[in-house]
């Protein structure tokens, strides 16, 4: 099995090498599209972003989802036991990255934090944390735009998760959380699982496997668009609506994606192609935060525990300390 | 004749978890009482935080995931 493991990285590795000498052999040689072309910009374009993009979410879901074996929500919620306003804040978005989660789980999930006593401003800063650092969205920010901007991207999912989850506490709302809640006799104890090494891997795998399957055609259509938008649409067109002068463009950016419910592998090579052509990146983050942690459908689901008024609570502060995050990187960068 | 619970309020997964449970269930020729519990109140008396959850005989043996074939007859047959 390990040896296995170190032949696909070998594996893994040559190819990764070979994505980029190849595509512009394939565009610029065997289809004699012109150097500097818009078709031959754009198909080479593709040809290298697709293999790599697909390549790097294998490997670094791979390795994320190995990670994430080590923590369960059930441990999660055993480390938030206890915690206070702020620490807990801090800690519950931290674990917010490396918790699997799902938004399907969301109402579980809820019901198990708070009913164990954990205060719930600490449980929503890892129900946004949870959604917005999300993998794909961090594996292809890793991509498109390198290490730089996925770590910005990772600080303010991290600073929006504690900020808004510190104001829900504060707000003292706990009557709008649905009363069945309070009354329901939850079971603690959780799935005492021991897992080997083989386990893990095996899990990581079919995660992967899971992952890939679900975003591959996302990662394809988006790259399209966005080697599209790459050769045709001119420098700096973008500038004087997604730039940083049009003071607007943040709040209209979160506006925008709040119901736009895509997934990340769909968005990100779009956005990516947005920011060549003069987009700023506090805008740019702005939009793929709110279309990523603020899913319409995850606010469905959460509709059953909590009541309208916390709910607008809810989107309210979280829109909010984005736009911040938004005009923060703009004024900075 | 077993009790088995597949725990989760009706998402994609709880349903696929459905559907290889039954499949299992029925290659190794077991009786067993297969039911979808979907009452937010029901599942959460297992100690589950993420769905689809598995319980087998009133014990909980998988929760937030899509256990394998495989596994699910080791469970079913312990």
């Amino acid at each position: 099995m390990y040896g296995v493991l170190i032949l696909l990285g070998l594996g893994w590795l040559a190819v990764y090498n070979i994505i980029q000498p190849l595509a512009d052999w394939i565009a610029y040689g065997a289809l004699n599209l012109g150097r500097g072309s818009h078709l031959g910009d754009a198909v080479s374009f593709f040809l290298y972003d697709v293999p790599k993009i697909l390549l790097l979410l294998s490997g670094m879901i791979f390795l994320i989802s190995i990670l994430r074996t080590f923590f369960s929500p059930d441990r999660t919620r055993s480390l938030l036991g206890g915690k206070r306003q702020g620490i807990g804040n801090v800690l519950a978005a931290m674990l917010g990255i490396v918790t699997p989660f799902c938004s399907c789980s969301a109402v579980p999930l809820f019901i198990g934090f708070v009913e164990s006593g954990i205060p719930l401003g600490v449980t929503f800063s890892f129900l946004i944390a949870a959604p917005t650092i999300n993998e794909v969205a961090v594996v292809m920010l890793f991509g498109l735009f390198g290490w730089k901007v996925a770590g910005l991207y990772i600080l303010s999912g991290l600073i929006i998760a504690i900020l808004a989850g510190t104001i829900i506490g504060r707000l003292k709302l706990e009557r709008y959380v649905e009363d069945f809640v309070w009354k329901m006799q939850a079971a603690t104890g959780g799935l005492q699982e021991k897992l080997t090494w083989a386990n893990r891997i095996q899990r990581a795998g079919e995660t992967v496997k899971d992952i890939v399957s679900k975003t591959w055609l996302y990662v394809v259509v988006g790259i399209a668009v966005g080697a599209g938008i790459h050769g045709y649409v001119p420098e700096a067109a973008l500038a004087s609506i997604m730039g940083k002068q049009a003071w607007w463009s943040v709040p209209a950016a979160v506006l925008l994606g709040v119901p736009l419910y895509s997934n990340a592998a769909g968005v990100i090579p779009i956005v990516s192609a947005l920011m060549e052509k003069g987009a700023s990146l506090g805008t740019v983050l702005a939009f793929m935060m709110s279309v990523v942690g603020l899913s319409l459908p995850e606010t469905i689901i959460l509709r059953r525990v909590l009541k309208p008024q916390l709910i607008a609570v809810f989107i309210g502060t979280v829109a909010l300390a984005i736009m911040i995050i938004g005009y923060l990187f703009n004024l900075v960068l | 004749m077993i009790t088995i619970k597949v725990l989760g309020s009706g998402c994609a997964n709880c349903k696929k978890l459905e559907a290889v449970t039954r499949k299992v269930v029925e290659s190794l020729g077991i009786e067993a009482d297969i039911v979808h519990v979907t009452e937010m109140a029901e599942i959460m008396k297992y100690p589950i935080l993420s769905t689809p959850g598995l319980v087998v005989e009133e014990k909980l043996v998988s929760a937030g995931r899509i256990p394998g074939e495989a596994e699910i007859a080791a469970w079913l047959k312990a």
